[in-house]
């Protein structure tokens, strides 16, 4: 019995969204009175040892460098394996972007109920019941697993980080990997943004600002402080923005701690994106935008003469 | 060339979200239903222009659902397609569901089977990657472009912080999202045509379900907003730092 953690990489570094997963499951077993144990597939260039602090005993490695990028069938097969041979009985994923493709296969696989998008820690009171996130962040649902083996895939941002002092130790798992039927033939990495699904900090633009020529009121900001960049879908449908940064109910759902907002309306199918933001700030020259009722803070006001002076306040706090 | 296509109806995205029976049930009264954006916009329209570009391509449509889906797939079938399919039995289990499509696509040999990302109800983004895994094709998530040459697809995935470029070859399982295709309205003759086009209906095949839902919870409603004056955009800083402690 073990909480089995998969703790994925891109290009020889584990994400970020995966620490989230290794706390989840570490703080999953202890409640659960077994060992957390991670999962890492493929050629690796980070330390290992050192996922520890997140509180997992044992790092299991599949070093394999067929298994360098992500072939979901493949990497389902493998874990599926590194499975019974552990005898996990939960097994934790991130619900990222290779997590949404290799969980659901794995559920299939080992026919194992699997709650996708867990905003929470499981309820074990009366079984294993879930929280996940449902109505694309308007609702709720408690979901049980009625299988023997568990599979929960962590939405990114929901699960804060603990670091405890801790070192994993190493196991190299050998798990005969196949090869992949999928080819990859290019990566086009956006360079030195910071991944809007996993970005603490987020910035928004939305109609308001009239024109791509005037993102730099959302660039500038963003990068002050280190955050991503996002826009309504409005704003990506003029293609003022690349698609991928469009956030609602039809684009990207994101739960950062900070989601700045200037000049977005706050339709109901943008706050659906947006509302699980720990801190909502809205500016808008509308004292009737429906997205004041959803923030934290707002400023009424018109963005071209407000967020120069937010920026300029910025840049003299981070003394830059 | 064979495609099916995953059609799933869910609430309006303006639907007010509210449960019944205990909070055990999603309230249905008054809620208009759609095509899951996703399968709509995306799935669907790329697989009409696959066809178009090929007309000997044979597309079916299918969706799991009791009798009150078909208004959905009608509307789905103006939009094109030859036929639908309805697996008649109603059921929120993702695995579940994807038994029904496996089974669907597996009886009629499909070299390609689209689903949208997620569905906007329960937001699972799970059905391509177990109907993959049961059919034991490969499967590409959150497809952002699909290109075909032959029995070759080369498909362009989001991964964090960027793209990545795949060729697959077929059969296999594609998860579309927005990129891959532009949503289309559908015209009057389309409306007409699916009348009478075929609407297939079939039992379910035997399927355990894996998880279930207990109950649903709304979130708590916010404090309240903490106005700024428009003339001391540094107090919002000053704010978002000592008191929120963000930034
Ligand atoms: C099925 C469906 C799905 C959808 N999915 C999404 C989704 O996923 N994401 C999404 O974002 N939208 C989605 N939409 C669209 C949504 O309904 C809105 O149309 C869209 O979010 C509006 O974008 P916006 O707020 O940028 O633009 P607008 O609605 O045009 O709002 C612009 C705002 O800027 C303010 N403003 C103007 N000038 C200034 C200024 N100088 N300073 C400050 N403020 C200013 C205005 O007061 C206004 O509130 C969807 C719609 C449908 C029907």
């Amino acid at each position: 019995m073990s909480v089995l953690i998969f703790a994925d990489q891109f290009e020889g570094h584990i994400k970020k969204s995966s620490y989230e997963a290794l706390s989840y499951g570490a703080k999953l077993a202890e409640m659960m009175g077994t060992s957390a144990e991670g999962l890492v597939l493929g050629t690796i260039k980070d330390d290992l040892s050192s996922l520890g602090k997140y509180g997992v005993n044992k790092i299991h490695h599949v070093n394999d460098a067929s298994l360098d990028h992500l072939d979901a069938q493949q990497y389902a097969a493998v874990i599926a394996d590194a499975v019974k041979q552990l005898q996990a009985t939960v097994v934790v994923f991130s619900n990222n972007l290779s997590g949404k493709a290799v969980a659901p296969r794995l559920s299939a696989r080992l026919k194992a109920g699997l709650v996708a998008g867990a905003v929470a820690l499981p309820d074990l009171s009366n079984g294993f019941v879930v929280k996940k996130n449902v109505f694309s962040g308007k609702a709720f649902a408690q979901i049980a697993v009625k299988t023997d083996i568990k599979i929960v895939a962590l939405n990114p941002n929901s699960y804060s980080i603990t670091m405890v002092d801790g070192t994993a130790a190493i196991n190299n798992l050998t798990i005969s990997a196949g090869s992949p039927r999928v080819k990859i033939t290019a990566t086009n990495k956006v360079s030195g943004a910071v991944p809007l699904g996993e970005a603490e900090l987020v910035i928004s633009g939305g109609r308001g600002l009239k024109g791509p020529e005037n993102w730099g009121l959302v660039e500038d900001l963003a990068n002050l402080i280190g955050a991503a960049t996002a826009c309504s879908r409005a704003v990506a449908d003029a293609h003022w923005r690349p698609h991928h940064e469009h956030v609602g109910q039809t684009g990207l759902a994101i739960a950062p701690n900070l989601y700045f907002a200037i000049g977005i309306s706050g339709a109901i199918q943008h706050l659906a994106g947006v509302n699980r933001s720990k801190v909502i700030v809205v500016v808008n020259k509308d004292p009737e935008a429906p997205f004041f009722k959803a923030a934290d803070y707002g400023i009424v006001g018109d963005a071209f003469e407000v967020m120069p002076k937010v920026i300029e306040a910025v840049r003299k706090l981070k003394g830059k | 060339m064979k495609i099916l296509v995953c059609i799933s109806k869910t609430p309006d995205t303006t639907a007010k979200i509210a449960f019944t029976d205990n909070n055990t049930k999603f309230a249905t009264d008054g809620v208009q239903w759609i095509i899951n954006p996703y399968d709509e916009w995306y799935a669907l329209v790329r697989a009409l222009e696959l066809k178009e570009k090929d007309p000997a391509t044979v597309l079916h449509l299918v969706t799991v659902g009791s009798a009150d889906t078909e208004p959905i797939i009608r509307k789905a079938l103006a939009l094109g397609g030859d036929e639908a399919i309805r697996v008649n039995a109603d059921s929120h289990d993702s695995y579940y569901i994807a038994a029904q499509i496996a089974e669907i696509a597996r009886q009629g040999q499909y070299d390609l089977v689209f689903t949208g990302k997620e569905t906007i109800d329960y937001n699972g983004s799970s059905i391509g990657g177990m109907v993959a895994e049961l059919l034991d094709m490969p499967f590409i998530s959150l497809a952002v472009k699909f290109e075909l040459a032959g029995t070759t697809a080369t498909v362009t995935r989001e991964i964090e912080g960027g793209e990545e470029v795949a060729e697959v070859n077929l059969p296999m399982v594609v998860s579309c999202q927005k990129g891959v295709a532009e949503a289309r309205i559908p015209n009057m003759r389309g409306i007409m045509a699916a009348r009478t086009k075929p609407l297939k209906v079939v039992d379910p095949a035997a399927a355990e379900t894996l998880t279930e839902i207990v109950s649903f919870t709304l979130p708590p409603a916010k404090a309240g907003v903490k106005l700024v004056p428009a003339d001391n955009p540094e107090e919002l800083v000053r704010l978002l730092h000592e008191e929120a402690k963000i930034i």
